[in-house]
């Protein structure tokens, strides 16, 4: 396995050893800790996706907190309330990951804001009916899960240990937004024909989100090469859809796939091709609802902006005072 | 120190319904308009302090309310006029000071109230025992973001004005009997006043002047007679369930 990785050329500056030792760190699968050397474009590459992932779990809240205030039962409310919750202490512990790498917070969330990274491009979908808040759960995290799950052996440790504990939380709204659906399904015909609805409007979005196809992914080897990602785009694509098939015949709705079909001789299922022409748009900021999500992110940041002026100023205040405390 | 009444079980008594609804309906709509915040908050932190409080909350309001019946047919099959929440709890959440002085003056009442309804060893004193810990922490958080916004820059502190002089109208109401609630009105209105005008000194801002109630708002969540935002909340809320009768969720 020593030989399948991508090293690049030490920069002149790296002192002697370093890139061999880091290579080596990686070559072992041990994990790189933020006091390490690395190389910048792993660096790089790392406070990206991290950052990417971490916008993703806050612009991420939006779609499903719609819900928050018409979920039609108590205790679907409050399963909805903690899911949006936990999603903000997702954000925190990912920004908390990429500032070990350097980064800064204010600064990434300003990134984010002015257009200059990305979020995850399922979250400029809509949510339209309350079986969407279900189908979420249902694809978008298990998609997340099949995405993250690998990445808890990711080679940034900061990185690997947050997967540890967002996936563990992930998967538990998985089920909870499966048994919701389960519940719809068991239901009216009308919450029966809302599920169905939404399966067909989340289906080809879910699987866009696990990234252009591997012939036009042009980071992927690269961090491959790093391990920063275990798998190709294509390969969880497919594992999501072999895990996914099953549940859906068990709830008894139709995934919109004409091409879907179980393939005795490779093992997996045979699809369809998502509409790659709609995923570029949608990452180029043109999909139903990129404008609104940046638009709210923005309000809430500028709006809230006076709270955070008072924080700081009231703490240096405290400081000022205890200091003077302490020379009295 | 074995007297017959301190070794009777707290919970042998009935729950009396119309406070169980009264309490529970505290609850549920605070909840609910915190719930308004999800995605708007000033910082991260506040998202999930928030979300917290306002699922407490919602844990509370389907204890009580499932005490008075079913939880959903009483949250989402009541029309306005049969809630019993206070005025104070169903005002807009308006900007993140007018939000956090609500906070602090129902905060402040339910820690009184529970802490009150705990030592009491009535039928409500299981609960509170348990919810008195969570409010603790409501008003800890309310307490702290009222100094910092109080005694933080010169904006902070004319909006924190503002939203106390607007909200303390409400604040009467707070105090007024509430059947089958057995508390000493007087005593807690004495202790709500002090410690909320301690916070509020301490947060360098003057303890408001007008009145707590005026003629129309006295006691008027209670009977359900509530303000006009209401009516929407309630539309929003219910809507949903409303428009499928009898489906399980």
């Amino acid at each position: 396995m020593t030989t399948t990785h991508a090293a690049e050329a030490p920069p002149p500056d790296a002192p002697d050893g370093l890139q061999e030792h880091f290579d080596a760190t990686i070559a072992r699968d041990q994990r790189v800790e933020p006091r390490d050397w690395m190389p910048e474009g792993y660096r790089k590459t790392l406070i990206r996706q991290i950052a990417q992932h971490a916008h993703s779990e806050i612009i991420g809240m939006q779609p499903e907190g719609e819900w928050i205030t018409r979920a039609p039962s108590l205790r679907r409310k409050a399963i909805l309330f903690a899911k949006v919750q936990d999603e903000a202490g997702h954000g925190l512990y990912l920004y908390s990951a990429a500032e070990t790498l350097g980064a800064d917070r204010d600064d990434l969330t300003e990134r984010l804001i002015e257009g200059r990274q990305k979020y995850s491009s399922i979250f400029n979908y809509p949510t339209l009916s309350f079986a969407d808040v279900g189908v979420i759960g249902w694809f978008v995290d298990g998609a997340a899960i099949c995405n993250q799950v690998p990445l808890c052996r990711s080679s940034y440790g900061p990185y690997a240990r947050a997967m540890v504990r967002i996936c563990k939380e992930e998967s538990f709204h998985q089920r909870q937004g499966y048994e919701l659906l389960m519940t719809m399904m068991r239901g009216t015909d009308a919450q029966r024909e809302m599920v169905q609805d939404a399966v067909n409007r989340w289906w080809w979005p879910s699987l866009m989100m696990f990234g252009p196809p591997d012939d036009a992914s042009p980071n992927s080897a690269r961090s491959m090469a790093w391990k920063i990602k275990r798998h190709s785009n294509d390969e969880l694509r497919r594992r999501f859809v072999d895990m996914t098939v099953p549940q859906a015949v068990k709830l008894g709705v139709t995934l919109p796939d004409p091409e879907l079909r179980w393939n005795e001789e490779s093992g997996h299922h045979d699809f369809g091709t998502p509409d790659w022409d709609e995923l570029m748009r949608v990452i180029k900021g043109d999909g139903p609802c990129n404008e609104q999500r940046m638009e709210r992110r923005r309000t809430a940041h500028e709006e809230g902006a006076w709270v955070r002026e008072a924080a700081t100023a009231h703490a240096a205040k405290q400081a000022a005072r205890a200091e003077r405390g302490a020379a009295a | 120190m074995s007297t017959p009444e301190t070794t009777a079980a707290p919970t042998a008594s009935p729950i009396p319904r119309a406070a169980a609804i009264a309490l529970g309906d505290d609850a549920l709509v605070l909840s609910h308009r915190l719930g308004e915040w999800a995605g708007h908050a000033p910082v991260l932190e506040e998202e999930v302090a928030l979300a917290n409080i306002a699922l407490d909350l919602l844990g509370q309001a389907r204890v009580l309310l499932s005490l008075a019946g079913d939880e959903d047919e009483l949250a989402y099959l009541r029309e306005e006029r049969a809630f019993r929440n206070l005025q104070l709890v169903e005002q807009p959440n308006g900007d993140f000071a007018h939000t956090i002085v609500r906070q602090l003056y129902f905060s402040t009442y339910q820690h009184l109230l529970y802490a009150e309804l705990a030592a009491g060893g009535g039928p409500f004193a299981p609960l509170a025992a348990k919810a008195v810990k969570e409010v603790a922490y409501h008003r800890d958080h309310a307490e702290q973001w009222t100094l910092r916004l109080g005694d933080g820059t010169e904006e902070s502190h004319a909006r924190m004005l503002r939203a106390c002089e607007a909200l303390w109208r409400f604040t009467g109401e707070l105090f007024q009997p509430v059947e089958g609630v057995e508390v000493d009105g007087k005593r807690m209105e004495t202790a709500w006043l002090a410690s909320v005008g301690e916070i509020l000194r301490r947060a360098t801002l003057s303890v408001p002047e007008g009145p707590r109630s005026g003629a129309w708002a006295a006691g008027a969540g209670r009977q359900g007679l509530h303000t006009e935002s209401f009516g929407r909340m309630l539309a929003e809320m219910q809507h949903l369930h409303r428009s499928h009768p009898g489906a399980s969720w």
